[in-house]
Parts: structure tokens; C-alpha cells; sequence
């Protein structure tokens, strides 16, 4: 199960297994090793293509579903790969015996969230698998986008000095699933961060251009995980402030009483972007004006310590902060 | 967030260790040991060793109670789990712990029906809702977790609810810390005494500590205000020649500690004569088993339980590392073959144990690095 959770033993599977069978380098052909979409060129002209399967329960939950997650988890993908997402693909594999009305709510939160990210569903398929041979229903979408011009996303362009700005409070995705699954007998008034963050993404590149070095959006495994593949695939360090990572209370109370750290938490809603110092402030003017009010700078990018992320209190105390290891588990005793 | 940050304040913060720098004698090394693996984890969650003087060593204790725990009985609970009408059931922080042939989540990735609960009474209503299988609740913790496990079996008891079983793992502060006083390695100048386990307990029983073996205790919070002010107090003490037990955390922890929890687990619970510690060996009267009354529950009598005994790999030295003799890097599998994703000892398994705590915040830590930053 640690293998699909995001952190460090899905990197593994990847750098271990699919890396060295799959790519005829060994490595993916374009870009970083582990970028969010692979970049190909189609008589000619580049193309970014990326893909995505959704599983999660329950379908539905407050700020969104199932449906939803699938269409914008792709779109983000492309864009944070420098990308403006043009069309995508989908999959459905459905339990017989799933209800149809389930199954055309999540087709019309599709279409929805597609129209409100501005990119066209061209094809799919369907495949019914034996009642509990899958959960109800997965779906997978691949997206293809067009590459934004002026924009050159590596790690390894990436230097020491460079600023880490966050779009906005983190953690709301994943708390709010765990939440919904009903098992904690708690309630916040909270929802999903579920959106396109294609829009913020344009206007950062728009504003910053070539400034713009790399960018993430911090899904499972959360914004330590991201910003320590940041670190290894750039060999450099890290820093954070903690007091500027933006959390919401009814998420930082959750991840206190269930010694969680809003650092490891899910997002489908926000990104992670590497600008230099020079432009960072117009940077963030753009990322703000674009639908991310919150968003702020957390951090930079240091020499030390290599291949780690370091966050500081405002007092002085500083943690490394790592990788998720498997799920993240409550802790109660 | 209420109060928690006020507990987080950068000028109290600040004032506290002004304080601990001023009590703390230039030439004199402390040995200060926080006995809670709650407070393990919160001085390397918040750094708190990189604003405290370098002559206060902070010493990390046994409370972690997954750590401590054998790996022989993970195994034993698990395998009475391999029968299909079992549902095997336990806290979030055991999943990953594992035993000889694995941990429950690689268990439940072979089939066995293990499910994370988050309390006992949780375990009992899995147990209600699935009246044709028979729910056994893998019990673990000190006496922070164990009322809440006594009052559960109380109520299946009076619902007559049959299909519900408690293994129980849950052992009591006080051996611990005495063993590792009694350790002919151990030198120690103070505690920081348990505060989740005080919440129960309340603070009496920790007064032979300060009456016969000399060593200040003041029970704390989990918070860095609260550890600073701990430790402020214990150099107070020990600048003044005092020993007795103070109590920081008395906005939840009573003198007296709680007596309807205490009714609850003297009802349920007895001494069992010696249970065995990972890293300290067996030490005798320090857990806790079912009384006869409650035999129906009791998964050790309503199964035949294989009493399985796993020693930990010779080159683990857990045992120093939980006694304060060893930091954790200096144990020779630290970071190689011991790491949180493949621990092979006790520490490593629990976000609470020394062992992870230091290799998730503290091991990648440079002096580059730690010029101490400011917000842009």
C-alpha cells in the first residue's frame, strides 16, 4: 500500500522498477526524472501528456468528488509541468452493480469541473469489473497540454537564494477525506481544496517567465514530500519558515490531535513554485490576482543541507522535515 | 489556535531559556531525562535542543509504549488474527511495528481483516456490528490509554457483548523508571515526568524518586513553553540542593490524579508477576493483565496465544539507546540498516521512539545550516 501513498516508497517503485524498464535511458526522455508530465514532440511541435488514476473514499465529500479530482488532477499536473491543459481522456472502471445515478453525478461533476479548467474531454472507456473486484468506481484521465512559451521547469535550474512560494493554506484536501470517512467522530467546517490551478500557474509564468524554475502541486505525500524531491533532484537545501506556511485552524487542529503534520497532508487545490529573488514579489502579486490570495513565500533554497528540507521557528528551533513514510497514521497512545 | 499557541510563544520561549541560561552553572554538565516519548518527539518536532545551552543534555526515556513493547507479541497477536472470524483491531500507531513475519498493515496486505481504531470503544462497536465475528482489540499504552480500555471491557461485560476480546499489552511507568535508575550506567541529574500518564496517575507516585533516590521531578507538558518551564524548574532545584516532584502541566494534570480512571483499572486490571520490555528485559510487576472476572474477554485465555519470544539482532543497541547510555546516532545500525521505513529496533518503529524522532528531524542537520533564520 506504501508504494501508491506518495512518499518515499512510490519513488522507489518508480526509480527502481518502471524507470529502468520502461524508459529507453533508463530515465524519462525530457525533463526532470519525476516531473509531474513528460514532455514529447508530435510532428514537430512540443506536447506535454500526463496521466492520473483517482481512487478514493468516499466518492463524494464536502468541496467535491471523485469526478472532480479526476479532471483537475490532471489539469494541474500539466500545468505545473509548464503546460496549458488542452484535452484529456478518461477511464472508468465500475463495481457492477454500482448505482447509475452514482455514476452520473460523477459524469456531470466532470464535465463541470472540465468546462470551469477550460479543457475538453475527447474519449474514454468503460470496463465493468465482479461485484468486490474494485471499490465502486476508479477512474483514470490522461491529459495532453501545450507548453507554455518562456518557461524552462527544471530542479536542476534551481540555485541557492531562490524563493518557494505556496498558492495558499495547505492541507484541507486531506484532512477533509479523513474527516468524511466518518471514522474520527469529528467535524470542521472544511472542504476539499479541489481546483485547476492552471489559471495562477499562467499568470505566475505570464509575470515571471524565465524566472519561473520549478513548479509542483503538493498531492499525496503533502508539500514536505514535493519540496524533499526538490531537494534530492536538485542536491540542494531546503529552508522553510514555519510561521509563514499557511494552515487553517480546523486543519492544524485536526493534525494536532492526531499527531499529523500539515506537511504531509494532501492537496488538489494548490502549487508549488521556485522563483528567483529578483522576481519573487511580482511573482506572488501575479499568483494572488489570479485566485491565490493566500499565497505567500516559504521558504528559499540553500546549499545546505544538501538533499534535505530544514524548517525554522520564529524562536530559533529548526526539524528536518522528510519524505511521508507509507500513509500518514494517527497516533493515539 | 487556542491554547496552543500561546504555548508556542516566541517571547516566552525566549525568556524561558534566558532563565535556563542563567540557572545552569558554566562547568556543570545536567543529565536531564524526559521519561515520555511524547516529549521525545516534541523536543525534536520543535528544535528545542537548538535553543537550550549546550551543557543541558536532554536523555531519552522509555515511555514510548510501542517501542518498549516485545516483538514477540505483535507476533502472538497477529497470529491469533490469522483465523478468518478474527478482526484484528489497534491503534494507528502499531500498524506499521513490525513483527518476525511482518507488521499488521503487511498482514492486512495478505488478508488478514486489521482495522485502525482510534479508541477501544470504537473496537467494541466494530464488535456490536459484526455480531458473527469476533473482534480482538490489540491493547497497548501506559496508563494513559489503559482506563479507556478498562472502561470498554466494563461495558461488554455488562452488555454480555461475548465476541469481544482485549490483548492486552499495557504496561505502568513506575518499573520502567525505576529500572532504569537501578541501570549501574546511569547517571542522571533530573526527570521530566511523564504528563499523560500523570493525567491518571497524578503525581504521588513518583515521590520515592525524589525522597530516596534524590533526583528532582517535575511532571510537563508537551509544549516547548511548557518543557522550557520543566526544565527551569528542575535547575532551580538542583541550583537550591532540593529534590522533590513538581507539577508544570497542572492545567491537566491533578495532584491526586484521577480516581474514577484509577476505580476503573483497579475493577479490571491486575499486576501481571514480570512482562517482558524491549530494550530492558523482563521487569517484574510493570504491566498489566485481565482479573478473573473478565476472563471472557481476555484474548490470552480465549485463545491459545503461541508465546512467542523474538530477541532483537545482537548488533541493536536499543537497550543503551532507551537507558540514556547511547545517543541514537551512535548505535552502530543507526541510519544503515535502521531507518523508519525498515526499523529493526524498538526506537525506530514509533514517531515517538528516540531513534525516529532524531532520524526524521535532527540527523540531516548541519552547522551550515543552522544559522538561525527569519522570515523573508
Amino acid at each position: 500500500m506504501a508504494h501508491g501513498a506518495g512518499g518515499k516508497a512510490s519513488r522507489r517503485l518508480v526509480d527502481g522498477l518502471f524507470a529502468p524498464l520502461l524508459f529507453d535511458s533508463g530515465q524519462p526522455a525530457l525533463g526532470d526524472r519525476l516531473s509531474d508530465a513528460a514532455r514529447v514532440t508530435v510532428g514537430g511541435a512540443p506536447v506535454a501528456i500526463t496521466t492520473d488514476s483517482f481512487v478514493v473514499t468516499p466518492l463524494v465529500f464536502p468541496g467535491g468528488s471523485i469526478g472532480e479530482l479526476a479532471v483537475n488532477g490532471t489539469v494541474n499536473d500539466l500545468a505545473v509541468g509548464g503546460a496549458r491543459p488542452v484535452a484529456l481522456v478518461t477511464t472508468f472502471v465500475l463495481e457492477a452493480g454500482l448505482p447509475t445515478d452514482t455514476l452520473a453525478a460523477e459524469v456531470r461533476a466532470m464535465g463541470r469541473a472540465a468546462r470551469e479548467a477550460g479543457v475538453a474531454i475527447v474519449g474514454g472507456d468503460t470496463k465493468v469489473v465482479e461485484h468486490g473486484k474494485v471499490d465502486r468506481l476508479y477512474i483514470t484521465t490522461t491529459g495532453i497540454g501545450q507548453p507554455l512559451a518562456g518557461v524552462s521547469l527544471s530542479a536542476r535550474l534551481v540555485c541557492p537564494g531562490d524563493q518557494i512560494i505556496l498558492s495558499g493554506p495547505i492541507g484541507d484536501h486531506g484532512i477533509t477525506i479523513l474527516l468524511a470517512r466518518g471514522e474520527l467522530d469529528l467535524e470542521a467546517d472544511l472542504g476539499s481544496d479541489t481546483r485547476s490551478v492552471f489559471p495562477m500557474v499562467e499568470a505566475l509564468v505570464t509575470a515571471a517567465g524565465p524566472s519561473v524554475r520549478w513548479m509542483r502541486d503538493p498531492t499525496r505525500g503533502g508539500v514536505a514530500t514535493s519540496l524533499n524531491e526538490l531537494a534530492l533532484d536538485s542536491g540542494l537545501g531546503v529552508h522553510l519558515f514555519e510561521e509563514s506556511i499557511p494552515v487553517r485552524d480546523e486543519v492544524r487542529g485536526a493534525c494536532e490531535l492526531l499527531g499529523l503534520d500539515p506537511l504531509h497532508i494532501a492537496n488538489e487545490g494548490q502549487f508549488l513554485a521556485v522563483v528567483t529573488a529578483e522576481q519573487a514579489s511580482r511573482a506572488l502579486d501575479a499568483i494572488r490576482a489570479a485566485g491565490g490570495a493566500g499565497a505567500v513565500i516559504i521558504g528559499e533554497v540553500r546549499d545546505e543541507p544538501a538533499g534535505a528540507v530544514l524548517v525554522a521557528t520564529r524562536y530559533g528551533g529548526t526539524r528536518i522535515v522528510d519524505m511521508l513514510v507509507g500513509d500518514p497514521l494517527p497516533r493515539i497512545c | 489556535m487556542k491554547y496552543v499557541d500561546e504555548f508556542r510563544d516566541s517571547d516566552l520561549i525566549g525568556r524561558a531559556c534566558d532563565e535556563i541560561r542563567r540557572l545552569a552553572e558554566p562547568g556543570r554538565h545536567y543529565r536531564l531525562m524526559e521519561v515520555c516519548g511524547g516529549h521525545t518527539h516534541a523536543i525534536y518536532r520543535f528544535g528545542l535542543k537548538d535553543v537550550l545551552p549546550e551543557n543541558i543534555e536532554l536523555i531519552h526515556g522509555p515511555g514510548c509504549p510501542v517501542c518498549v513493547l516485545p516483538m514477540g507479541r505483535i507476533d502472538d497477536g497477529l497470529a491469533l488474527a490469522r483465523d478468518p472470524n478474527v478482526i484484528f483491531a489497534a491503534f494507528g500507531d502499531m500498524m506499521r511495528v513490525p513483527g518476525a513475519q511482518g507488521s499488521p498493515l503487511e498482514h492486512k496486505a495478505r488478508g488478514l481483516d486489521v482495522r485502525i481504531v482510534y479508541s477501544p470503544s470504537d473496537a467494541l462497536k466494530l464488535a456490536r456490528t459484526n455480531p458473527d465475528r469476533h473482534v480482538m482489540f490489540f491493547a497497548i499504552g501506559f496508563e494513559t490509554t489503559a482506563p479507556s480500555t478498562a472502561l470498554t471491557l466494563m461495558r461488554a461485560r455488562a452488555e454480555g457483548i461475548r465476541n469481544f476480546s482485549v490483548f492486552c499489552n499495557h504496561v505502568t511507568i513506575i518499573p520502567a523508571i525505576r529500572a532504569i535508575l537501578d541501570s549501574p550506567d546511569m547517571r542522571l541529574d533530573g526527570f521530566l515526568g511523564p504528563g499523560h500518564v500523570s493525567t491518571v496517575i497524578g503525581c504521588r507516585p513518583y515521590e520515592w524518586i525524589a525522597a530516596t533516590e534524590h533526583k528532582p521531578i517535575v511532571v510537563s507538558g508537551f509544549e516547548p513553553v511548557d518543557m522550557l518551564q520543566s526544565i527551569v524548574m528542575l535547575l532551580r532545584q538542583l541550583r537550591e540542593g532540593r529534590s522533590v516532584v513538581e507539577n508544570q502541566y497542572t492545567r491537566v494534570v491533578p495532584w491526586e490524579g484521577n480516581r474514577a480512571a484509577l476505580r476503573a483499572l483497579a475493577e479490571v486490571f491486575e499486576l501481571r508477576p514480570y512482562f517482558e520490555w524491549r530494550g530492558l528485559g523482563f521487569i517484574s510487576q510493570s504491566a498489566l493483565q485481565l482479573r478473573d472476572a473478565y476472563a471472557a474477554w481476555d484474548a490470552e485465555r480465549v485463545f491459545r496465544v503461541p508465546g512467542v519470544r523474538v530477541t532483537d539482532p545482537k548488533a541493536a543497541q536499543c537497550g543503551e539507546v532507551l537507558k540514556g547510555v547511547l545517543k541514537p546516532h551512535q548505535c552502530k545500525l543507526f541510519g544503515r540498516e535502521c531507518t523508519p521505513e525498515h526499523p529493526v529496533g524498538a526506537l525506530m518503529v514509533s514517531s515517538e521512539g528516540s531513534c525516529a524522532a532524531y532520524y526524521n528531524y535532527e540527523h540531516r542537520k548541519t552547522a551550515a545550516s543552522l544559522r538561525v533564520l527569519t522570515p523573508a
